[in-house]
């Protein structure tokens, strides 16, 4: 192959070791709550998604669908010179156009789902868009910007939803159901994977994957965005138009994060709009993912299903009584040290250095 | 022992190069001992070596006859070895003798005590005549001022052995002297000095001895007196050298860029400063303008006004006629213009891209290089082998190469490479061999002129005196964001440009040019 690239094996195999680490630090929590039960339940966390069999791979695939998204929301950002903190907002965003398009237009079909999704994308792209213009033409600090935008899309989210009386499920507190038409289609999943909440979500989420796959390692388009995003002022020089590119890419990070929110809320699994004042947790999982799966999508698709899987194992923790949080516990300490790419080069240098240096007999 | 310093048989390898390969130096008492190598030559590992940044896997360092393992620059600095860094080490709005004690402070019960640091500073600025005003802020004297302050902080740690790295990159003729004439001084007093560089002019003017590298191999160490120029540049680079240019009478054709009343306006905290003011100037075909000065006096606006990167205030630039002050960079770049960045880092490559991604960076959007928006990588690979074998570029996985891991003299190739390969009128080249060895220089040098005479209109940035003397055929002096002087080459000797640079000699008849 006259194109092979120089594939990062440090990334990967810090990656590994983070997710080594993180299981052991698990282990460790599990012991000091209760040493007795502590190997049952790391077996649990291992292979508790297989416990019903083909429905437990569903139920993961299910959960990981919005976070693969958020995650993409944030790898594709970073891996264009921004760091996208708004997935929350934007996730939140996305569901609110998906869930009022699937509340009120019932009169559409066939296609009602997919017009429903696409208001997801309008609205999550929206949200990013604003964070992007105001740091292309103002310099406002994205981290900032996106950050406010969360707690606007949360609150405006919630106040909408609590006043406007279609959309209001008063007894709950939440949103209504939204139109059967609306429900994203299982497209044959339920018969691979009975009994699971698992739908045609997934595959929408991988095609994403490989469009902004393509999109960013075959096109100009990809080529313009990394450029910038790898150094703006090269970017500048080669005449590309920045300014246009961090808008951009701040809107199509968005636009993936509000599909994750529609696709989520349109699931038909009896998830709704809560109303409460907490940002979205699958917009914050999206930047463990990305970190995990080093911006890469492909990384990123399969750092989701690993999240997803653990959180599908853990649940079975409680049999014995443990609780779920140790599954937050264990990811945070996996992307606490998948953070530290670095070290785990140094540590692996080192490693090196001392066997050459044994067999070199070299006695300094 | 007569020997301060001795570095034997040094052997670091790293993976896949030895950087240094049982190298030898030995640095007597009192000596300025230059250090001579091409880029990549290893100086840096070396060094580095010496101040623990890295362990050797081979080898030994001794200070004062005794053998010595050194883990780190704190270990170095006990030792009293001390480095004056090619990029200055200092914080910019803390004063000169702030800069100096810092890291070693006096204290009382945890208040700073400046009296007795302020004594000790002025006693040594005295002692070696470096004249420095203690607090002033570092943003606001030169550079030249800056590298003694750097001289100071070493003096007044007490350090005995003194490294400086490429020193006179960014220095005046005179202050070249001057550095000349303090280290001159320092040696008298017993300091031992360790001189980076690949100019033969200054080792000439006052190093004792010399050791040349060679791709990490120590080629051998001689005395300055008795080894002429071109022998020193036949051992750093393993083949005679033409250290002079050679070129024909210019032959200037049409006007390819003109540049009109520009100016340049900085503003700043409420007031507007004139960086580059009302310039005017043509370039013609088949020409090399240079424009010459001491960095910071609107050069790199001038440039950034002609290219677009920076927006100028007023003032028309034209190429080949066409007005292009309101055009985009986009647009200067497809309609002849070329330019080699003064900051390759910054603006001339994407360094985390490979090399043939970074070979197309104005041109992938072309019909070559894409169709319907999906990028033809084999053309670009192929193009990229064009830039590698026509420019002799070296890299360790060809095209695919990420240009990070590239040495300086390589990527500036590539830059190079790809501004000259590209259909182009006019060449900006802003710097072209700043930080290159000899060898890469006389080539950039050669093509340069190879350009000139193949029709292109030529304007050179340049603060090196010898390159502005050896390449242009018209010199503008720049001084304070003005032209002051327009000089031919062939009638100016380089102490009267040295003289227009420093503000000191003013043309009569202004900046009409």
């Amino acid at each position: 192959m006259k194109f092979k690239k120089k594939k990062n094996y440090v990334g990967v195999l810090s990656s590994v070791f983070a997710i080594f680490i993180g299981l052991m630090v698990g282990l460790v929590v599990l012991l000091l709550c209760n040493p007795s039960q502590a190997l049952p339940g790391f077996a649990t966390i291992l292979s508790g998604a297989f416990t019903h069999g083909m429905r437990g791979v569903g139920q993961v695939f299910y959960y990981a669908t919005p976070i693969i998204l958020t995650g993409l929301s944030v790898g594709f950002a970073f891996k264009t010179g921004v760091f996208n903190i708004g997935t929350p907002g934007q996730f939140i965003m996305g569901g609110f156009g998906a869930v009022y398009v699937g509340i009120m237009w019932d009169q559409l079909g066939p296609v009602h789902w997919a017009a429903a999704l696409l208001a997801a994308v309008v609205m999550g792209a929206l949200w990013g868009l604003v964070p992007g213009v105001l740091k292309a033409y103002f310099n406002v600090n994205v981290v900032i910007s996106c950050i406010m935008m969360n707690y606007i899309g949360m609150y405006l989210v919630n106040w909408v939803v609590r006043s406007y009386k279609p959309l209001f499920n008063t007894l709950r507190n939440e949103s209504k159901n939204v139109a059967a038409t609306a429900v994203i289609p299982k497209m044959g999943l339920d018969k691979v994977f009975p009994g699971s909440s698992v739908n045609g979500g997934i595959i929408i989420a991988i095609l994403v994957v490989l469009l902004i796959y393509v999109i960013l390692e075959k096109t100009i388009f990809g080529y313009e965005l990394k450029a910038v995003g790898y150094n703006q002022d090269a970017g500048k020089y080669a005449g590309i138009n920045e300014k246009r590119n961090v808008v951009l890419s701040m809107m199509i990070a968005g636009a993936i994060a509000g599909l994750a929110g529609g696709l989520l809320y349109l699931a038909g699994t009896g998830k709704h709009i809560e109303i409460k004042d907490v940002l979205a947790s699958e917009g914050f999982t999206g930047i463990s993912v990305a970190l995990l799966g080093l911006s890469h999508p492909v990384g990123v698709l399969f750092a989701g299903l690993f999240i997803a899987y653990l959180t599908a194992g853990g649940f079975y923790l409680q049999l014995f009584e443990f609780s779920t949080e140790i599954i937050d516990i264990i990811v945070a300490v996996i992307i606490y040290f998948s953070a530290f790419a670095l070290i785990v080069k140094t540590l692996l240098g080192k490693l090196k250095d001392k066997k050459a240096g044994k067999e070199g007999g070299n006695e300094t | 022992m007569d020997y301060v310093i001795e570095m034997l048989h040094i052997t670091k390898k790293f993976p896949g190069i030895i950087a240094n390969d049982d190298i030898t130096i030995q640095l007597k008492k009192g000596e300025i001992h230059a250090l001579l190598g091409e880029n990549g030559a290893g100086k840096s590992t070396l060094m580095s070596v010496l101040f623990g940044l890295y362990q050797p896997e081979e080898g030994t360092i001794k200070v004062k006859g005794r053998e010595v393992k050194i883990k780190g620059p704190l270990d170095a600095n006990a030792l009293g070895i001390g480095m004056v860094h090619q990029h200055f080490k200092l914080v910019h709005n803390f004063t000169v003798l702030q800069n100096i004690v810092l890291g070693m402070e006096t204290v009382e019960k945890g208040f700073l005590k400046m009296d007795d640091a302020r004594k000790k500073v002025m006693e040594l600025s005295r002692k070696y005549n470096l004249f420095i005003d203690p607090d002033a802020l570092i943003s606001d004297i030169t550079v030249g001022m800056q590298q003694r302050v750097e001289i100071l902080k070493m003096l007044y740690r007490d350090n005995e052995i003194m490294i400086f790295d490429e020193p006179t990159a960014v220095l005046t003729p005179q202050e070249i002297d001057e550095l000349m004439q303090i280290m001159r001084n320092l040696t008298a007093e017993g300091k031992s000095i360790l001189f980076i560089t690949h100019k033969l002019n200054e080792i000439k003017a006052v190093a004792d001895r010399c050791s040349v590298l060679r791709r990490g191999k120590y080629i051998g160490t001689v005395e300055v007196q008795d080894t002429t120029k071109d022998e020193m540049s036949e051992m750093m680079v393993g083949r005679k050298v033409n250290l002079t240019v050679d070129k024909s009478e210019a032959k200037p054709g049409d006007v390819v860029l003109e540049v009109e009343n520009l100016s340049v306006d900085a503003r700043q905290e409420g007031h507007t400063k004139k960086l580059v003011s009302s310039v005017s100037f043509q370039v013609r075909r088949g020409e090399i303008v240079c424009i010459a000065g001491i960095d910071g006096n609107g050069q790199t606006e001038l440039v950034q006004a002609v290219t677009g990167l920076r927006g100028m205030s007023s003032g028309t630039v034209r190429i080949n006629g066409e007005d292009v002050t309101k055009k985009n960079i986009r647009y200067r770049n497809t309609h002849g213009m070329s330019h080699i960045p003064e900051d390759r880092h910054k603006h001339g490559l994407v360094l985390d891209y490979n090399l043939a991604y970074n070979g197309v960076l104005q041109q992938y959007f072309g019909t070559e290089f894409q169709s319907h928006g999906f990028l033809k990588n084999d053309r670009i690979y192929e193009y990229a082998g064009k830039l590698i074998s026509n420019f002799d570029i070296r890299s360790g996985e060809g095209a695919a190469t990420i240009t990070r891991s590239m040495s300086g003299g390589n990527q500036q190739k590539v830059i190079v490479a790809r501004e000259i390969l590209r259909p182009h009128d006019l060449l900006l080249a802003v710097q072209p061999t700043r930080g290159l060895d000899v060898g890469a220089i006389e080539y950039i040098h050669s093509e340069l002129v190879k350009q000139r005479d193949n029709g292109s209109a030529i304007l050179l940035v340049s603060l090196e005196l010898d390159e502005v003397m050896n390449l242009s055929d018209r010199i503008l002096v720049i001084f304070e964001g003005h032209i002051v002087a327009e000089l031919n080459p062939k009638e100016v000797t380089v102490q009267e440009l040295g003289l227009y640079m420093a503000g000191s000699k003013k043309e009569g008849k202004g900046n009409e040019v």
